[in-house]
């Protein structure tokens, strides 16, 4: 709990930025549970519900624990149009979960984001910061072999 | 010394440009060359990526799609023996090449910089005449600022096309009648699927957007102003920040700006996924750490906005078109573009529009083209057309909130006005071209779909009204449609017109009212036939083979379901029991043999 703490402290504790603080904190533990939103409200003397309708209104946020390696399949209209759906199932398929979950190791979550704004390289594929233009779905497995 | 520029704006990385950048780095260490490594953002040739350009005696020379075979190639024959490569060159002073249609109806104002400077370095920017607007600006007073800006005829670059030199007049009665210092807010959260403007201009020249942002908080007298960046774009952000420290450092922002009176600190806040923050209202309730959900807008933000202050909230590509307008003059800008501004900025469009040019076409990328452009320019002459033979279908502009058109309307000139009439918009600029592969139904369902996600809630029309048609488009493109839904999305459209609190709601419907319109047969033939004339939704087509087949087996062998089955050398089927329309065959083969029906 030290690191938000810190992460607190380099907002200055201010009200206006906890979305930024939040922000800091999925980034560091990959969620941002009870116990974190509950440290905030300590500090800044924001509202536990107003937090929480924060965490659940941005698509950034999420309360549950995000795999080690995110993979955002963008269904942007330029990559929607160019096939997107297919490589969103397709990523699914391969492994065996549904859309927003994390696979059982911990190791994917898979998402679609809409629009990366790669959108002349339709369609595209981020894991974590990196973004893969002109995907197709021939190249799942050879990218996942690339994030273990 | 000659000299290598890589365009590293985030469409170039996503292409490969990073480790061609490298490549070429340990090519210059490992060989000891004398030649000079630099960065750029992106010229707006996306379909070239990654260009790599070379500065030599033969003068500039930009090669497209580089490989790092191919760039090993440029710097032994070009870089280092002044012997360019024709065959891959995109563009150079001289030379014709194929890719000078591109740029030939293209005017940049906004963009003037992307691809060419170093947009890490402030110097580069100086060096092309940057900051010199301010300076000049700082000499001027204030109401004479406004006034240029409302003689130049520029209006909102956001979508909205409200007239800048309006809102700013506004803002500065508003405080004088509060007595309050006002404050500028440059909105950076592009969420327009499809559209990539403002993220290319943060990129590529984060200068521009910022001298735009602190000659428009002198203008209205200003010392906060805030950015507001979507977290989406890592690039942008980290340009814009380094580009405010830059500045400070230089004396561009913070107290006595330039020695003068002028003070301004900027603050950066980053979106966390919301498309309907990029409405004003929800914008400023985000940066205050709240849900961003609009609100009524009978008192407008100019008077009491972020923190109850007059606020001025302008578009990235507004700001960037700040310092040129003060630098050519007023006169100038509005003598480019549509209709005539002379009189009031309504009465036209005046300027340039920055559009991302995506979809079915041969020539993707970033322009930037005078208003009044038809979109057939636009299309064909800038585009290069539709690519593999297909045919045109529609073109989408505006984002969610604005509509498809079909090609009767191909020769509409592009500026705020008459796209609007024709029953779209020409919205913050994103263009997306279909052919005749996309469903239009599919299509109006996805912009519903997206909406729904994004409908912050707060109001019942727009809420409810997205769900209900969310529900009926689905349906629709399941072949389960009802005789009468058509009529019925119409009459929810119409009430969610009227009734939305915000803008999101208000157009919600162009998406399905647009289509409707222009593409009816689609509708009635998924409703009435059960068909998808696309052949794009599942439930409504299926995946043959044709004779073309010569039983290579690759399609087999790639089905996930194996659906696929024959002899090697034999015509293979495919079982529709097992199939999953995931469309692999199809991508896999290479003998033109999977028919979609």
């Amino acid at each position: 709990m030290q690191n938000i703490d810190k992460i607190i402290d380099k907002w200055n504790t201010d009200p206006d930025y906890v979305i930024e603080m939040m922000q800091d904190i999925q980034d560091e533990l990959r969620h941002t549970p009870r116990e974190v939103l509950e440290q905030i409200t300590k500090r800044t003397k924001v509202p536990l519900a107003r937090l929480y309708h924060i965490a659940t209104f941005y698509k950034s946020f999420s309360l549950t624990l995000q795999g080690i390696h995110k993979i955002q399949v963008c269904t942007g209209t330029a990559c929607h149009v160019k096939g997107a759906p297919n490589i969103l199932d397709a990523f699914a398929r391969e492994l065996k979960i549904e859309i927003g979950e994390t696979t059982e190791d911990g190791k994917y979550t898979l998402d679609e984001v809409r629009c990366l704004g790669c959108c002349s390289l339709a369609p595209v594929v981020m894991i974590n910061d990196d973004v893969y233009g002109n995907f197709t779905t021939k190249k799942i497995k050879s990218l996942l072999e690339k994030y273990k | 010394m000659n000299k290598i520029k890589v365009g590293l704006a985030s469409c170039g990385i996503a292409a490969g440009a990073k480790q061609i950048q490298e490549y070429i780095q340990n090519e210059i260490k490992d060989k000891k060359l004398n030649i000079a490594l630099e960065e750029t953002g992106c010229i707006g040739m996306c379909y070239n990526e990654p260009l790599v350009e070379v500065f030599s005696d033969s003068g500039q020379w930009l090669y497209g799609n580089v490989t790092e075979e191919k760039a090993e190639k440029i710097i032994e024959h070009h870089a280092q023996n002044d012997k360019p490569i024709k065959e891959w060159l995109v563009k150079a002073e001289n030379i014709q090449t194929d890719d000078d249609s591109y740029f030939a109806k293209q005017l940049k104002i906004a963009s003037r910089n992307c691809g060419i400077i170093d947009p890490t370095k402030i110097d580069d920017y100086i060096s092309t005449g940057g900051y010199e607007s301010l300076k000049k600006a700082l000499k001027t007073s204030s109401q004479d600022i406004i006034k240029e800006i409302m003689k130049s005829g520029i209006r909102g670059r956001g979508g909205g096309g409200f007239p800048t030199g309006v809102k700013w007049e506004s803002a500065v009665n508003a405080a004088k009648k509060k007595n309050e210092k006002p404050i500028i807010v440059c909105n950076a959260d592009e969420g327009d699927p499809g559209a990539f403007m403002d993220r290319n201009l943060m990129e590529s020249d984060p200068h521009t957007v910022l001298e735009g942002l602190i000659i428009g908080a002198y203008a209205i007298g200003a010392e906060e102003g805030y950015i507001y960046i979507r977290r989406e774009y890592p690039l942008a952000l980290k340009r814009i920040e380094s580009a405010v420290k830059q500045a400070q450092e230089k004396g561009f922002l913070g107290q006595n700006i330039l020695g003068s009176d002028f003070k301004l600190e900027i603050k950066i806040h980053r979106g966390a996924g919301a498309f309907v923050c990029g409405e004003s209202t929800a914008l400023m309730a985000s940066m205050m750490g709240k849900a961003g959900e609009p609100r009524a807008k009978y008192i407008h933000n100019v008077e009491s906005g972020f923190k109850n202050k007059p606020t001025v909230l302008n578009n990235v590509e507004t700001f960037a078109n700040i310092p040129v307008i003060l630098e050519k003059g007023a006169k100038w800008f509005a003598e480019i573009g549509s209709g005539d501004v002379s009189e009031n900025p309504w009465g036209g469009s005046s300027g340039t529009k920055v559009f991302s040019l995506v979809g079915n076409l041969e020539r993707t990328g970033l322009i930037e083209v005078p208003m009044g452009i038809t979109l057939r320019e636009i299309v064909y002459d800038i585009g290069g057309g539709i690519p593999k033979g297909r045919k045109f279908k529609a073109i989408q502009t505006g984002g969610p909130s604005g509509g498809c058109l079909p090609e009767s309307h191909l020769d509409l000139e592009v500026d705020f006005d008459s796209l609007t009439k024709a029953g779209s918009m020409m919205g913050s600029g994103g263009m997306i071209v279909m052919d005749d592969k996309t469903c239009m139904v599919d299509i109006a369902r996805y912009f519903i779909t997206f909406l729904k996600g994004e409908s912050c809630g707060k109001c019942t029309p727009c809420r409810e009204g997205l769900i209900a048609l969310d529900e009926i488009l689905t349906r629709i493109t399941k072949g389960k449609g009802k005789e009468g839904d058509i009529e019925l999305m119409d009459n929810i459209c119409e009430t969610m017109k009227i009734a939305s609190l915000c803008e999101l709601g208000k157009s919600a419907s162009n998406p399905v009212l647009s289509t409707i319109k222009y593409f009816i047969d689609e509708y009635v033939a998924h409703i009435k036939d059960r068909k998808c004339p696309a052949g794009v939704c599942k439930e409504l087509i299926k995946y043959k083979v044709n004779d073309n087949c010569t039983g290579c087996t690759i399609c087999a062998k790639n089905c996930p379901v194996d659906a696929v089955s024959g002899k090697p050398k034999e015509m293979h089927s495919i079982d529709q029991e097992k199939c999953i329309k995931c469309d692999i065959c199809n991508e896999v083969c290479n003998f033109d043999a999977i028919t979609v029906e």
